[in-house]
């Protein structure tokens, strides 16, 4: 069972979405919304060829030993946006990169839960692209990189948690069409339960909140004109265009 | 005029607070202070300051940062004037931090440091409380310390910025059961207001009620279950609240839902 968000003749409507993608919506223009508004949760660091390859850094100054537990981030409400809307990437040429990732929505508000009851929170999945520009520092919270506007799209829905098993998904990157990255959710070092576990040990996930799982490594740039694409078997394909940032100031 | 949200009889209404801390509720209802449960003041994206005061960057033994160290707080961690924070079990050492924070007024993009401060809608007092055992040497600040449930008052109301003649210049104090333990000047803040407008706006959109927690001077010390913390910022607000322990939290909760 798939569920979209989309606004229509000024109204957010929560609708289901057939086999073939399309929303159940009126006759007429109607624009996606990102699938779930909430509060969206990064965990950084969280999948096994990006640590694999920043391993031995992690190892020197300023680091010195890996993180011994999962760093988080947030995307703000202005990096929030939707299947087909506009990425605005730096007008000044800074390079931008797709993060495909698996998003986990809360069904229930969650607090101090265990691994072993956390499913019973999901409601479903998403399809994330957690775009940032180059990390230089995984110390320090980015937001420089990682809050600007329309630097996160979520969707196109939301797949119910009892309809797919996501240990094994394939995740693809696509830019023009053409296939950039290949990952699997099997890369995930802390996975869904634990990371439910960790996060409302601290912090009560409500209903509509975001867990995006990890992206891989930073490898598939973006550029003004692209088309922008990433695609979670039995969940759905995200696409985005990409577009110089408008309004900066001179 | 201060502004305040607040909950009565298990509705939430804005209101208005006057010099003697009364409230007119937004449908007109008169109310003194102690009849109300206060809520966060303003509501959106919040961003909180590292190393803002030059003092405090000395006491952690830091450099003062050349470009504004910011992270994001998540809304979870924000409760009201009057309200509890729970220090958790088995630590060495979780410490206040009064703040200053900057109300955004309006929606703000690209916004010149000259004229940043027509978007600063009022002012409001946090307690930006810190757990330091959970603190991971270089990845930091994480959320396990600085987006805990609980561990952010806010509040008790947002004040005009009209009606506060210099935000650098301004006294904050903490008093814990009575003693003042901190005492600092945003006159020593490294990144001010309209910088931190300017800055933040230069990369991504401010909205009205979005928070800028702009960080806190030296003298932090440990609380412990049962003290009273109060926070405060002249001409803003004096912020209290009481630490708790995570049993006696746990038993509230259970109590709340009975």
């Amino acid at each position: 069972m798939k569920k979209a968000r989309i606004l229509q003749n000024g109204i957010i409507k929560t609708v289901a979405v057939d086999p073939s993608g399309t929303p159940a919506a009126e006759p007429g223009h109607y624009q996606w919304l990102p699938a779930t508004e909430g509060t969206y949760i990064g965990v950084a660091l969280n999948n096994r060829p990006l640590m694999n390859r920043l391993a031995p850094s992690l190892q020197e100054a300023p680091y010195k030993t890996p993180p011994k537990t999962p760093v988080y981030f947030f995307k703000p409400v202005n990096t929030h946006n939707a299947h087909q809307g506009v990425i605005e990437v730096p007008a000044d040429g800074e390079t931008a990169y797709a993060g495909a990732a698996l998003g986990v929505v809360i069904g229930k508000q969650a607090r101090k839960v265990m691994q072993a009851d956390a499913m019973q929170y999901v409601a479903g999945y998403t399809v994330v692209n957690e775009v940032s520009l180059a990390e230089t520092s995984y110390y320090r919270p980015a937001i420089k990189a990682k809050c600007r506007d329309t630097f996160c799209p979520v969707g196109p829905w939301v797949v119910s948690a009892d309809s797919v098993d996501v240990t094994a998904l394939t995740l693809k990157t696509f830019v023009n069409g053409e296939l950039r990255q290949t990952g699997n959710t099997a890369d995930l070092i802390h996975r869904v339960p634990a990371l439910i576990e960790y996060i409302s040990n601290f912090l009560t996930l409500e209903p509509g909140d975001l867990i995006i799982t990890g992206t891989g490594l930073r490898d598939v740039a973006l550029v003004a004109g692209d088309t922008v694409t990433v695609e979670i078997e039995q969940i759905g394909r995200l696409e985005n265009t990409v577009v110089a940032e408008k309004g900066a100031r001179a | 005029m201060k502004h305040a949200t607040v909950r009565y009889q298990n509705r939430v209404y804005q209101a208005t607070v006057d010099d003697a801390n009364a409230l007119t509720l937004s449908d007109g209802t008169r109310l003194n202070a102690t009849d109300v449960t206060w809520l966060p003041p303003a509501s959106g994206t919040i961003f909180a300051l590292g190393l803002n005061y030059a003092d405090h960057a000395a006491e952690l033994d830091f450099k003062a940062p050349t470009e504004p160290l910011v992270f994001i707080k998540g809304p979870n961690t924000l409760t009201g004037h009057n309200q509890v924070s729970v220090r958790p079990d088995n630590l060495e050492y979780m410490h206040y931090e009064a703040e200053l924070v900057v109300v955004i007024g309006k929606t703000a993009k690209n916004v010149r440091r000259e004229d940043a401060m027509q978007y600063v809608g009022g002012y409001t007092v946090c307690n930006d409380y810190a757990v330091r055992d959970y603190l991971e040497n270089y990845y930091r600040p994480n959320l396990r310390v600085k987006s805990r449930d609980t561990l952010t008052p806010i509040g008790p109301w947002m004040v005009d910025a009209a009606d506060v003649a210099d935000p650098h210049n301004l006294t904050l104090r903490t008093y814990v059961n009575g003693e003042l333990r901190q005492e600092g000047s945003t006159k020593d803040l490294i990144f001010d207001v309209p910088f931190l407008v300017s800055y933040l706006s230069s990369f991504m959109t401010l909205n009205p009620g979005d928070m800028i927690c702009t960080g806190t001077p030296e003298g932090l010390s440990d609380v412990q279950p049962g003290d009273l913390v109060e926070v405060e910022v002249e001409q803003v607000g004096r912020l209290a609240n009481r630490i708790v322990s995570e049993a006696a939290y746990e038993q509230m909760l259970k109590e709340n839902a009975a």
